[in-house]
């Protein structure tokens, strides 16, 4: 058998997922659908499925991650796919191979879905172009991060029912995330209120004509909010280059009870992890059950990218390809 | 002695604003007459003749910003291949960067240079020498003696002279000598970016070069030129902000001058779109607001040339994700048509045009050619205005392809080119 037993109606229009960029409303809300079934069969006993019987996925990570990569990993192989990691070093580009190199060589071995990290933005894009198979971005350089801006609306629409008309802040290094890029455009493809807030130097140029309000005080911005979305901050932009010091900066822009206490009362806490401790969330509001669902982005996370490895899996040809 | 008589042509000459249907002589090399009424008693028997069909017979273009791979890296440019793709391009002259390994920062290098110019290139070729040994920016070169051995200015090519007390004793070292430093204007720590600092770069998850990397270094160049003294050029300006500092620093009498390339005034940063990295150059593409005032700044005189920047980048230096790959495109066939988009577009009027490829440049840097004058070295292109064509980079000359312009549609075409009496291209027929 070569390919899934059968073909399931396509839901998706795309052949691959490289950002948020270019979706509609609908191309999302088939994926969140999608999604709830899998949160259901990831809670049963048996959470084996086969619609990606005979298929191949490749992992193609050029950036560590532990998170992200393990969690396609068991999204694929939760589906029936045969799973491969590749972790690609920076050595292999000291050696001489191109990106693009490797991703004809990985070509040649008739993967069906890849999956890819990569610290460059467009390194995706660029790679998806070279390969005949369907490309799933898992993180490109500042630019796009979609699954994580799926997987975080998927823990939203289940807790509150709906993202329309939320009020949703996105706290931090907007500068450098690709994660507030593309839920900027997800929540804002499905009308949610959008805001960021952050220091001036974490944020990007233009970032007022994304259609999001910016604030530079964080109680200002979590006034009346309903989702609080805090961003990791690298380490190495908090000592003096972006902001002059982590004490200073968990003053003014960490989350923590008092400045947690500005949005409503029923705000839901969300990081996309790994958080820093201390640094952009006070370890307490991290750990409280009744506000963070930070874990329960992770299990989203799973049930998302089975979605859209399944998603995608559909639009592949269903006969051998010569 | 060898003649030949241009007849049928409309003469273009910038310089002098002449723009007439007439005929032009060149005899041994050299423009021995023109005007409307020569040959009213007859073409002289032994002249080959080139008949223009009305076409424009203008001065040969000269680029004065062209890198190449020679010496060091031939695989991506050799100055013959470039003088054949300038050749193709209607340019007679080109002018050499500095920035080949090694770099030309010694006499012997400007003569090596010479010489490999005048043995393989069907063009004429000039360098630049570095302002700096090395490139690197901390000591001055032999400013005199290479100008007597014929570089034509001096400049670090694409590096700027970030060094302030460098810069300020070069001026004014270069100013004894009347030597023109031409700044590759941006200031390094704000231009570690790789595109335009935009909505579009935050978009695209790229980090931006902003328009003040350049205005702060030519602001600061122009005070320091105000206390040295000195010739001082910007060797590309790519915002509307430098348009302004330009124009009001000319207004308070400084001799500054600045040029544009074609590329800067024919596309914008929105031709990034998809992570496109032939359209990866520095200065970086802005907006199209500072497009428009480029253009402006072309038309009213404040920019005073155009140039290709012709940069050969070979394929595996562009096939990266954008912010790993090289910065440069190639130009030198696609000055022309792209320039002359803007008479089409009736931005910038012909002559206005064709005097910022033509005796623009060769004030700048002293050179004896850029008009139809007699007496003048016979360096001439014959243009087709309106041919049009699309730029396809296979059937270019340059040995690296990366060319912005793929798959575009262009109007405007060199028929002819001649270069000391030598007619080193034609295309089609070439007038006949």
């Amino acid at each position: 058998m070569t390919s899934a037993e059968k073909q399931l109606p396509p839901i998706f229009p795309h052949r691959h997922l490289l950002g948020i960029e270019g979706l509609s409303a609908a191309d999302i809300t088939a994926l969140l659908d999608l999604a709830d079934t899998y949160v259901e069969q990831n809670r049963q006993v048996d959470k084996k499925g086969s619609v990606l019987r005979g298929r191949t996925q490749i992992n193609l990570f050029f950036e560590a991650s532990t998170r992200t990569q393990s969690s396609f990993e068991l999204a694929g192989k939760r589906l029936g796919a045969d799973v491969m990691n590749m972790s690609v070093s920076s050595s292999s580009v000291k050696k001489g191979e191109t990106l693009i190199d490797t991703a004809v060589t990985l070509n040649a071995m008739h993967p069906d879905l890849i999956i890819i990290r990569h610290a460059s933005s467009g390194a995706v894009e660029l790679l998806s172009q070279k390969v005949s198979c369907s490309v799933v971005n898992a993180g490109d350089g500042a630019h796009e991060h979609p699954t994580q801006a799926f997987l975080d609306a998927l823990t939203i629409r289940r807790r509150k029912g709906r993202i329309e008309g939320l009020t949703v802040a996105i706290c931090g290094d907007i500068l450098h995330s690709r994660v507030a890029r593309s839920n900027i455009l997800l929540l804002g493809a499905m009308g949610a209120r959008v805001r960021v807030i952050a220091p001036p130097t974490l944020l990007p140029k233009g970032i007022d004509r994304f259609g999001v309000e910016v604030f530079h005080d964080m109680r200002k911005g979590l006034e009346g909010c309903d989702i609080v979305m805090m961003l990791r901050l690298q380490l190495e932009r908090m000592s003096g280059s972006y902001v002059p010091s982590q004490r200073e900066y968990f003053h003014y822009f960490g989350l923590d009870y008092e400045k947690l206490g500005h949005a409503k009362p029923d705000a839901l806490i969300m990081h996309p992890g790994p958080m820093n401790r201390g640094v952009e969330i006070d370890s307490a509001v991290a750990d409280d059950i009744n506000r963070s669902v930070i874990r329960e982005q992770v299990e989203m996370g799973v049930a998302v990218r089975m979605a859209v490895l399944d998603a995608l899996a559909r639009n592949l040809p269903n006969e051998l390809r010569i | 002695m060898s003649r030949t008589a241009f007849i049928n042509a409309r003469l273009v000459d910038p310089a002098s604003g002449l723009d007439v249907k007439g005929n032009l002589l060149v005899a041994d090399g050299k423009i021995a007459d023109l005007g409307p009424n020569l040959f009213s008693d007859g073409i002289p028997d032994d002249a080959a003749i080139v008949d223009c069909r009305g076409h424009i017979l203008s001065p040969g273009l000269i680029d004065c910003r062209v890198f190449t791979g020679e010496p060091g890296a031939e695989h991506r440019e050799t100055l013959r291949t470039a003088s054949l793709a300038a050749a193709a391009g209607g340019v007679t002259t080109l002018i050499v960067m500095p920035n080949t390994h090694p770099v030309i920062d010694d006499v012997a290098l400007v003569d090596f240079i010479e010489r490999r110019a005048r043995d393989t290139g069907i063009v004429h070729i000039h360098p630049m020498a570095a302002l700096t040994k090395g490139l690197a920016g901390a000591e001055m070169t032999e400013i005199g003696l290479l100008k007597e051995a014929g570089a034509v200015a001096f400049t670090d090519g694409d590096r700027a002279v970030a060094n302030a007390q460098v810069m300020r004793r070069a001026m004014s070292y270069a100013g004894h000598f009347g030597a023109l430093i031409v700044q590759h204007a941006e200031v390094p720590e704000l231009s570690t970016g790789v595109m335009n600092d935009s909505e579009l770069a935050s978009r695209l998850g790229l980090s931006g070069i902003p328009a003040i990397a350049e205005t702060i270094m030519i602001e600061r160049d122009l005070r320091l030129l105000e206390t040295t003294g000195g010739r001082y050029h910007v060797a590309q300006i790519s915002c509307a902000a430098s348009v302004e500092i330009i124009r009001r620093a000319r207004g308070n009498g400084l001799k500054v001058t600045c040029g544009v390339s074609a590329a800067h005034l024919a596309l914008n940063e929105n031709d990034i779109r998809g992570y496109r990295t032939f359209f990866k150059v520095s200065p970086p593409l802005r907006s199209e607001e500072d497009r428009k005032a480029l253009v402006a700044g072309l038309a009213d005189g404040t920019i005073d040339i155009i140039v290709s920047g012709h940069n050969p980048q070979d394929a595996d230096a562009k096939r990266h994700p954008f912010a790993e790959a090289a910065f440069g495109a190639i130009g030198l066939e696609t000055l022309l048509p792209a320039s002359l988009a803007l008479v089409h577009n009736g931005d910038v009027p012909l002559t206005r045009l064709l005097g910022a490829l033509t005796f623009a440049p060769a004030d700048l840097l002293g050179l004896q050619t850029g008009r139809l004058a007699a007496g003048l070295p016979a360096d001439l292109v014959l243009i087709d205005m309106g041919m049009p064509w699309v730029v396809e980079s296979a059937k270019l000359r340059s040995t690296s392809k990366n060319t912005p312009f793929e798959d575009r549609r262009v109007q405007g075409r060199a028929l002819r080119t001649m270069v000391g009496g030598r007619t080193v291209h034609v295309h089609g027929d070439g007038g006949h």
